[in-house]
């Protein structure tokens, strides 16, 4: 290390004739400061602040969506199904649970712990709306969702509570919560081992489809939010002095958005059916934008946000700063068991049922490998809501195009089992390239 | 100097269980000016500054604050005094960007969301206001800052908020040259804005650069408090090392009494 241990007295005199040379020459003042502090405005600071960020280990979104593509050609290439409309929107409606469920990991790897049980907190919110609309109950469909909704959050709830008050590791009160929950799933469940749920509203919420005019008109008012919220901060930045994106990155990003937009509705839109026609934007895509859109406001843009992203950069630090830790944490576990419920209810809509089927260990391994090959790190303090939508759409591509290859589910256990693997490994080597280039 | 001092302490004492490690220390710390702390290891710096912070409390003395006795029971009290810490370890976060640091805990809100806008633009001017010029964009993550652009960002953190007196401790230790140079410039500037600045060190060439009063602590007693132009290098380190220096600096009379 650099630091000096207190100097012999022959180097003093050397130190003290330093020093009357040090106080005469102060930095640079103030006028400079200013014009040195602001962003470089164009285009090519842009670029070249983006790659002095990659370089340092700050990989975004680059490999995930560099993943995707090679997925794409690859599957492609071996059956050329892959890319068709049909396993398109096939694709979405399968990654649409992991991508639920991913959202809600995102918070708890945010602040560097893990929610183990947050499969079956799913398997749990599913059975608890399917017995209430199961057979001539006369419970209204939204009622039964509240409750499935509330029963994972509820469980999120205890999790927060048990690893704050008691101070255990949310390793092991989440893998005692992942064996618990699942008895408690199939003592719901009961000897007939499925119950089936015969509620249109409910079995739509992932099989239902938009009219290809509605399509177009959720993805338009989606798209002008976007953009509309885009140019709005950018004039608000520009107002106060600061360093406003280059114009060229923001026409960049509304050009991205826009296009995205119309090609996943004109993919949903074409006809894929075989007998009946059957187009249309699937609904589960407007509940899972929806939540992004929401949880990627609560973490960009309050002090909730901020302070989970503090805690899982250096909790002692946000500590001192006043964050009240351990409350952000317990509404962390909340966050995740509440999307764990969401997924586990869109999960249940699905297959039209739940049953002792579900495999709860199974999709929280999925779910913590979306959010880590999205680019969430599991070491707490980086990573986005978004990236569980790219991450769900890798698992659930690498899941339905080997499907597609007729390869066995061992096969896609052990192909997913080494995404995941390259995925936490680009993330330990990102952050090991982060930690040398924060000393240089 | 007529006014009062910004902080004294009388005759502060500190033992945990037998041992005595402050036996009764008095120094003062002036607005505007650098005081720094210096001594051995063991000789009870940080455990003063502690008690000065909150963390812990003196079991006798007093510290008198702008002239008035004050009971700093904990962090809390200390910052709600003026009195803003700078530890060692920096207490920042890797993963937030400077403003984000700068704002930590205290964010400001424009209705239900956060006014960044206004938080960077506060932050950037408070950056250009004590001159520093090194960092190049306050949206830059910490974790990609130098050393010395940490501290800097740490010390900006701590005079953000009306603080009056900021308390450094080993700011420079872990810094190269020029890392170095750059935070006690820092250091300097916010006591030539008025603030009170104590400063523990173990390098006497930093503590020669910036301070304009040294205290020096030995074995739990401060066993003098020169002025930087009273006092020679050679003196200091043997005020440090073995507690008296020629006739100028005699031994304090509790020192003698152990010896």
């Amino acid at each position: 290390m650099l630091a000096k241990p207190s100097p012999s007295p022959e180097t003093i005199p050397a130190a003290g004739t330093l020093a009357a040379g040090e106080s005469a020459s102060p930095e640079p003042g103030a006028p400079e400061a200013a014009a040195v502090l602001a962003d470089a405005g164009d285009l090519k600071g842009h670029l070249r602040n983006s790659l002095v960020r990659l370089r340092a280990g700050d990989t975004g979104m680059l490999p995930v969506v560099g993943g995707l593509i090679v997925l794409a050609v690859i599957f492609q290439s071996l059956n050329d199904n892959f890319l068709t409309a049909g396993n398109l929107v096939n694709l979405i409606v399968q990654g649409a649970v992991y991508m639920l469920f991913a959202m809600g990991m995102i918070f708890v790897l945010l602040i560097g712990e893990i929610d183990l049980s947050i499969g079956f907190i799913g398997g749990v919110a599913g059975v608890v709306m399917a017995e209430l609309v199961f057979g001539n109950s006369g419970v209204p469909w939204w009622v039964a969702v509240a409750c499935g909704l509330a029963a994972g959050a509820g469980i999120g709830l205890l999790n927060g509570l048990v690893i704050t008050i008691i101070g255990l590791p949310s390793f092991i009160v989440t893998l005692a919560g992942l064996l618990a929950w699942n008895g408690v799933m199939l003592i719901i469940l009961g000897n007939g081992g499925t119950v089936p749920i015969n509620d249109d509203n409910i079995n739509n919420l992932a099989n239902g489809l938009l009219s290809p005019t509605a399509g177009w008109v959720a993805m338009a008012l989606l798209v002008a939010l976007f953009v509309a919220d885009l140019l709005l901060a950018d004039r608000r930045r520009r107002r106060r002095g600061n360093a406003v994106p280059p114009a060229g990155v923001t026409i960049l990003k509304i050009v991205t958005v826009v296009l995205a937009g119309i090609v996943v509705v004109a993919i949903c839109n074409v006809d894929r059916g075989r007998l009946v026609p059957i187009r249309g934007v699937p609904w589960v895509l407007l509940i899972v934008l929806g939540f992004v859109t929401v949880w990627s406001v609560l973490l960009g843009r309050t002090s909730f946000g901020t302070y989970v992203y503090a805690i899982g950069g250096n909790a002692e630090a946000a500590r001192r700063a006043g964050v009240a830790v351990n409350r952000i944490r317990v509404q962390v576990y909340v966050i995740a068991g509440l999307m764990g419920g969401v997924a586990g209810i869109v999960y249940a809509s699905r297959l039209r049922s739940v049953s002792t089927n579900l495999d709860g260990g199974t999709l929280v391994l999925y779910c913590i490998a979306a959010s880590v090959i999205g680019g969430t790190s599991l070491f707490g303090g980086r990573g986005k809501v978004i990236h569980a939508i790219l991450g769900g759409l890798v698992i659930a591509s690498i899941d339905n195009g080997m499907g597609l290859l007729g390869l066995s589910a061992a096969a896609r256990y052990v192909v997913t089992g080494i995404v995941l693997l390259a995925a936490v490994s680009l993330d330990a080597l990102a952050s090991r390239g982060r930690a040398s280039s924060g000393l240089s | 100097m007529a006014e009062a001092p910004l902080l004294e302490l009388r005759n502060v004492k500190k033992r945990f269980a037998a041992v005595h490690v402050l036996r009764g220390v008095s120094m003062t710390v002036r607005a505007g000016a650098v005081t720094a702390l210096v001594g051995d290891n063991g000789a009870g710096k940080s455990t003063l500054i502690k008690c000065v912070a909150g963390v812990y409390q003196f079991d006798e003395g007093t510290i008198v604050w702008e002239g008035r006795d004050v009971h700093i029971t904990s962090p809390k009290v200390a910052s709600s005094v003026g009195i803003e810490f700078v530890y060692q370890d920096l207490a920042l976060c890797n993963n937030l960007d400077v403003v984000q640091n700068m704002f930590l805990g205290r964010e400001r809100h424009r209705g239900l969301f956060l006014d960044d806008e206004s938080m960077e633009a506060a932050g950037r001017e408070t950056l250009a206001g004590l001159a520093v010029t090194t960092i190049r964009s306050v949206r830059q993550k910490v974790a990609g800052l130098s050393g010395g652009q940490r501290q800097s960002v740490a010390v900006t953190k701590a005079v953000m908020w009306n603080s009056k007196l900021v308390v450094l401790d080993e700011p420079t230790a872990a810094l190269g040259v020029a890392q170095t140079k750059q935070v006690l410039a820092l250091v300097r500037r916010l006591a030539d804005r008025g603030l009170g600045v104590l400063f523990i060190s173990h390098n006497l060439e930093d503590v020669l650069k910036v301070a304009d009063s040294i205290a020096v602590l030995r074995l739990g007693v401060l066993v003098a408090q020169p002025e930087k132009t009273d006092v020679s290098s050679h003196e200091l380190v043997e005020l440090i090392t073995t507690g008296r220096s020629g006739t100028r600096f005699p031994a304090s009379p509790a020192l003698a009494k152990q010896a």
